[in-house]
């Protein structure tokens, strides 16, 4: 918790200093201001446009005002679309919670143990290890995929839930971030310490280097989530049923069919902007935890 | 970090990358030389088709909404025969890809649903059980429009790769309205059509939308012309894309697009829809399925719509063209393909079966006898009451038999689409277009090692 308060504290100091430089000087803070608001509004307008589209009745789409409101039927589109094809919407939305929840605390838990142990512990191949995990981030997850298909095809695990959730379980990031942090922040005097008075190792690792690492956990988990929740490519090739889809593939799913179905457009529609809640919700609960856990990975 | 180990982690990365790089490229150099060797072995033996003992458990790969509820009843009627539907985005999204990937993987479902334009593409692969064999599946050859049979058999006696499912025969939706109120007659011939787009575009409007990514909309233009862009002799393949129908076909478009009497909005935007809505766009030479894209995209114009038949190339011809249409084949390494083949029959010739299919999926039966379904003899309240399907029953009779496709459709598409855009934004011409995508289209089925002619 120590490095929480510090990095708090000194972002503090720093502040003042900050804004007295910028007031100083008016035509770079306009300057600065105005490309932030070009890019806020870049970010923003298609969320708009996807609000907005949410909220009109089906028939009113092509014919009113694409960025303004026409008549507001955003409750009976929603309840549309949780009724249509049995309520399947619901379920995906399910199951990415359980495939992005579970997937991110596993994941993060895993990432944690490695990390801490590639850090604290001296063995042989340590980073020849680390060198590996490391090459992992720079390999695409998409590239994974059809090969995965194949190993999980051999195994007979294709089209199960598993197949998606196991692969979600690895983050090379997470290893990285989490043998950075815990280098910096478990002192290994505390470790001794908690040695001699006979405290196993994984307790150790559970009551008092979690603590230590929880900032950078965060950040891990978050991670963790976004990959998971808009996971595409791997979901499309493994997945058949559509009982255990995500919700990125059900909603690509119908979108392909808008063509020949055209009422699945406006179902695409508002299950997309659902879709975002859980993601903007989390962001912004974890979102202090975010910024320190990405500032202490990216100084030492 | 050290140097040393840096260097260390350097050529572990590029190591990791190069593994992961002959991975993939161990799969698609693969997945082409099994191409290669059935490309040639095409008229394969059929494979047997006799019933198993025992209850049976098929699995059915689809995108077709709402087919649970036809299924279902397949499988209360059949407890011998049970059926669990798979599903994902259609062919193009992802699907077809992820068959050859089971394919590849040998766990491919039982049956499947292919476009008849992908299913070349699945036969060159080796992918497809031919049901030759299988005695009823050739009874029912008479049941199905003519044209829609050779799509599936590929104009082979004795041999059949799918069942034929649906079908787009095409026909001229108009405003009936417009055309009454400037007193200009509804065109018969594309000479007519033409001249009307002359006068249509006097009054502020356009005559209609040139698609620049609809390649198999155009496709279906040169369908109806007479022309065909793949041939196959048994040995190798011919690509025609520059025959003189397909020709005739550009030209045709590209004087509508110089002179401006056609507008060219991306299609299947809201800008599209906008242009039927607001009246600004006349009619729309499409599919049967196009009668619920209209009233869907352009809701205000409802009851001002009707449907006549293709404009002809000739004065008192009755030729139409199909663009869309999909089949259910069976998988090779299907182990029941006697009970798979008896399924995909009542699911595309039962009444019960296409009547379902066509509520839930505005699916267009392909047999003679599902042009009559009470379903789709009603007249259409947005279509001015009209009974449109009547039209488009006569069309399906219409449509010429000895329109192939091509076993790399996606490339054809693609790129014939790429020169369509440059075309319909003044560089170069749609028969620009169609001759680049002409060679390139040679220059992949030899890449893929597939045999071709030229």
């Amino acid at each position: 918790m120590s490095a929480v308060q510090t990095t708090r504290a000194s972002s503090r100091q720093v502040r003042p200093a900050d804004a007295r430089r910028v007031r100083e000087s008016p035509l770079s803070r306009t300057a600065a201001m105005l490309v932030m608001g070009v890019f806020t509004l870049y970010f923003l307008v298609p969320i708009w446009w996807l609000f907005v589209s949410a909220t009109k009745d089906p028939g009113q789409f092509t014919s009113t005002e694409p960025l303004w409101f026409a008549k507001f039927s955003l409750l009976q589109n929603i309840h549309d679309l949780l009724h249509y094809d049995g309520g399947v919407y619901l379920r995906w939305i399910g199951n990415s919670l359980a495939y992005t929840g579970g997937g991110a605390l596993l994941g993060t838990l895993l990432a944690a143990m490695c990390g801490y142990a590639l850090a604290k512990y001296r063995f042989r191949g340590r980073e020849a290890l680390f060198n590996v995990v490391l090459g992992g981030v720079l390999v695409p997850a998409t590239a994974l995929a059809l090969p995965l298909f194949l190993i999980f095809s051999q195994a007979h695990l294709t089209n199960t839930f598993w197949s998606v959730f196991l692969p979600s379980l690895v983050s090379p990031f997470g290893v990285y971030l989490t043998r950075i942090y815990a280098a910096a922040s478990v002192p290994d005097e505390l470790l001794e310490a908690a040695r001699l008075d006979g405290s196993g190792e994984v307790r150790t690792f559970f009551t008092v280097s979690v603590r230590l690492m929880f900032p950078a956990l965060v950040t891990v988990f978050l991670f963790q989530f976004v990959a998971i929740w808009n996971n595409f490519f791997l979901p499309l090739i493994m997945l058949r049923d559509q009982s255990i889809f995500p919700v990125t593939l059900g909603l690509y799913s119908w979108n392909t069919q808008v063509n020949q179905i055209p009422e699945l457009r406006g179902y695409v529609l508002v299950g997309a902007l659902l879709s975002i809640i859980p993601l903007i919700v989390i962001f912004l609960l974890l979102q202090r935890f975010w910024r320190n856990g990405l500032g202490a990975g990216s100084v030492k | 970090m050290h140097l040393r180990n840096r260097a260390v982690s350097v050529a572990l990365l590029s190591a990791v990358t190069l593994l992961s790089a002959a991975a993939l490229a161990g799969c698609s150099s693969s997945a082409s030389t099994a191409g290669a060797s059935s490309g040639t072995s095409a008229g394969a033996a059929s494979s047997a088709c006799a019933p198993s003992t025992g209850k049976v458990n098929l699995t059915f790969t689809t995108w077709v909404p709402g087919i649970q509820a036809v299924v279902d009843v397949w499988n209360k009627a059949n407890p011998n025969i049970q059926v669990t539907v798979q599903t994902g985005p259609n062919g193009n999204g992802g699907t077809y890809q992820n068959f050859f990937n089971q394919l590849k993987a040998g766990n491919a479902p039982d049956l499947g649903q292919i476009e008849y334009d992908a299913l070349p593409n699945f036969r060159v692969q080796d992918g497809l059980t031919d049901l030759g064999a299988c005695s009823e599946v050739m009874a029912a050859k008479s049941d199905f429009v003519n044209w829609t049979w050779n799509q599936v058999s590929f104009g082979e006696a004795g041999h059949v790769y799918g069942v034929p499912q649906d079908a787009g025969p095409m026909a001229l939706f108009y405003r009936k309205d417009l055309f009454t109120k400037n007193n200009i007659p509804v065109p018969t011939t594309w000479d007519e059509y033409a001249a009307d787009a002359v006068k249509i575009r006097a009054l502020g409007g356009y005559i209609t939308n040139f698609s620049q990514s609809d390649v198999n909309q155009f496709a279906g233009l040169v369908w109806q012309a007479g022309g065909s862009w793949f041939s196959n002799d048994g040995t190798s393949w011919s690509v025609n894309l520059t025959s003189p129908e397909s020709t005739k076909v550009a030209n045709y478009w590209q004087d509508l697009i110089s002179k401006k009497l056609v507008s060219s909005v991306p299609p299947w935007t809201s800008e599209w829809n906008n242009a039927y809505n607001t009246g600004s766009d006349w009619t729309w030479v499409s599919a049967v399925w196009g009668a619920n894209s209209i009233s869907s995209g352009a809701p205000d114009t409802s009851g001002d719509w009707a449907v006549a038949p293709m404009p002809q190339w000739q004065a008192g011809q009755a030729v139409a063209g199909d663009w869309g249409g999909s089949s259910t084949a069976v998988f090779k390494g299907s182990k029941h393909v006697y009970e798979a083949a008896k399924f995909a029959l009542w699911l595309n010739t039962s009444d019960e079966a296409l009547t379902m299919l066509n509520k839930a999926a505005n699916l267009y039966p392909a047999t003679t006898a599902g042009a009559k379904l009470p379903a789709l003899a009603a007249g259409v309240p947005f279509y001015g009451g009209q009974a449109i399907y009547d039209v488009f029953a006569k069309a399906s009779g219409e449509v010429s038999p000895s329109f192939t496709w091509g076993p790399t459709m996606t490339q054809v598409y693609a790129d014939a689409s790429d020169g369509f855009k440059a075309a319909v934004s003044g560089k170069g011409t749609l028969l620009d277009a169609l001759t680049s995508t002409q060679a390139s289209t040679i220059a992949t089925l030899k890449s893929q090692a597939i045999p071709v002619k030229g």
